[in-house]
């Protein structure tokens, strides 16, 4: 501060709290994800979330640099956004359309519409989902670890998940199986949540919400077995890293119950209507969408205020 | 002479139909895939636009107030009819990608605003150039906008092999794309034109009638 008083609404809370502490514990709980992606799919998997983070990073610095803005990039935000797009990759991606992923990301969908804080959809959602239109084939070339059984090595779960059963759900928790390099091991996505959740930087409401309306509807819609859905597939990470991002969700807890409600059932509609791909990507963008209109609806009354019309 | 340069040059710069006036943007976003559609679309608006902002202006004594939308929609849609059996006859490839976005020529927005705005009011020669410079300036923008789709969307141009395959980004020629590719185009055009010095008005909510407006405005004076 400059020593000048400066006078604010209230309320006035003060908390050591700021975004660099956020991110930070972010990245903290993304450790776990990081180490089983390198173990699983091998040096190339840090290769990409290396390469990521580092040119989301200088995309930001650089468009500050170019339009003469405070460089923020100390916030950490832009390596948060840049390493969990790397782990939405599967680990045989070209490292020239990460780059793209990442540009999009940082340039196109945060700077481009003023920086941190004024992004309308989560930028690593917006970037994965750019590179999965634009290359369907990279972005859906799954590698599977190498000492994956049998059952689980051809495709993802999704893809044969009516042929699953019981006995591949360890597996399916310790992650042997095809996928994208993050999304893969739910026990690591668990332990992050934990974290996050014991820092008090997420509230569990959105990943709660969101598996659990998930399991519901995806067993009303018929599916062979929702439990192992969950597992399997990119739900958890997105829960988890990406729906609860908090510039692109609700702010009452009763908004987060509609967002993750809203998620889950996007999600096991488009699972089971239109095909596993990017479900849960496009599920999440089409809430953050809607994220203004749940604030709007969820306004809590103030104290002795009257509803407004 | 003069006169008649400025009316051109306003088409293309300082009033463009698509970037500044953002008119005709359907077709913009939907045939600017290839380069050689998006050109064939340009010279035929282009055409179109040239033919009935003439005829009008032409007319423009004869045709009763009251009717006059019908009337330039029947005179616009003549010259549709002829550069769409021309087209059909000479060039059945360009026919078939640039499909119904030829025939809606007829309601596309810049020719009927131009026959409203511009020829209904003016001389033969003046609407003859203004038709000419909108043409050239929406020509030009689709043209621009398509060379950059197909080269970083299907890494071709005119259809020859400039990028390797492997190296496309395909949501370019995705209408995503077409949409980015537009506000770039359009956020370089502006930013071009306040380094000249010129200062950007956006014409929103005018509608270039000045005669029957009653509202003051600076740009009332200049059009006198």
């Amino acid at each position: 501060m400059n020593g000048l008083l400066t006078v604010t609404p209230s309320p006035h809370i003060r908390s050591p709290r700021t975004t660099r502490s956020i991110m930070r514990d972010v990245l903290i709980a993304l450790i776990p994800v990081v180490i089983v992606a390198v173990v699983y799919f091998g040096w190339r998997a840090l290769l990409l979330i290396c390469v990521s983070g580092a040119v989301s990073c200088l995309c930001e610095f650089i468009w500050e640099k170019a339009f003469k803005k405070d460089i923020t990039i100390s916030d950490l935000s832009s390596v948060v956004t840049g390493v969990i797009l790397a782990l939405n990759m599967p680990a045989g991606m070209p490292v020239w359309e990460l780059i793209f992923g990442d540009i999009c990301a940082v340039i196109v969908v945060k700077m481009l519409f003023g920086g941190l804080g004024r992004n309308f959809v989560n930028p690593a959602l917006a970037g994965r989902i750019i590179l999965f239109v634009s290359f369907t084939a990279d972005m859906t070339n799954y590698t599977v670890p190498s000492f994956a059984p049998d059952a689980l090595s051809s495709a993802t779960p999704l893809a044969l998940e009516g042929s699953l059963t019981w006995a591949d759900f360890p597996s399916l928790l310790l992650g042997l199986h095809g996928g994208v390099i993050g999304e893969v091991c739910s026990l690591a996505i668990i332990a992050g949540c934990v974290y996050l959740c014991v820092r008090g930087v997420i509230k569990p409401i959105i990943p709660a919400c969101f598996v659990g309306a998930e399991l519901l509807f995806s067993w009303l819609f018929g599916a062979a077995n929702p439990v192992l859905g969950v597992f399997s597939g990119g739900l958890l990470f997105g829960a988890v890293f990406m729906a609860t991002d908090y510039v692109t969700s609700p702010l009452t807890n009763w908004g987060k119950v509609i967002f993750g409600v809203g998620c889950g059932f996007l999600t096991a509609a488009m699972r089971a209507f239109a095909g596993s791909n990017g479900a849960v990507s496009f599920a999440i963008l089409i809430m953050n969408l809607l994220v203004p209109y749940i604030n709007d609806i969820t306004r809590r009354k103030a104290f002795g205020g009257v509803k407004a019309k | 002479m003069k006169r008649k340069l400025d009316i051109l040059k306003n088409g293309l710069f300082k009033e463009n139909p698509v970037l500044i006036l953002v008119l005709g943007c359907c077709s913009v976003l939907a045939v600017s895939v290839t380069v050689l559609g998006g050109l064939g679309m340009g010279i035929a608006l282009t055409f179109v636009l040239v033919c009935s902002n003439v005829v009008i202006s032409l007319l423009r004594k004869v045709i009763p107030d009251k009717v006059r939308i019908p009337c330039y929609i029947v005179i616009i849609a003549a010259f549709v009819t002829l550069v769409e059996m021309i087209v059909k006859a000479f060039l059945p490839a360009l026919y078939e990608s640039l499909g119904v976005f030829l025939s809606l020529i007829v309601v596309n927005c810049i020719v009927l605003g131009r026959a409203e705005m511009f020829a209904s009011k003016n001389t033969v020669g003046d609407s003859f150039f203004d038709g000419l410079g909108m043409g050239l300036g929406y020509t030009m923008v689709i043209t621009g906008i398509s060379i950059v789709r197909e080269l970083l969307g299907s890494g071709t141009l005119f259809g020859l092999r400039i990028i390797p395959e492997g190296f496309q980004i395909g949501i370019i020629t995705q209408p995503p794309g077409g949409f980015f590719t537009f506000g770039c185009a359009m956020a370089i055009l502006v930013a071009a034109m306040a380094k000249k010095g010129k200062k950007f008005v956006p014409p929103v909510g005018c509608g270039g009638d000045c005669a029957g407006c009653g509202a003051a405005c600076q740009e009332k004076e200049a059009v006198k």
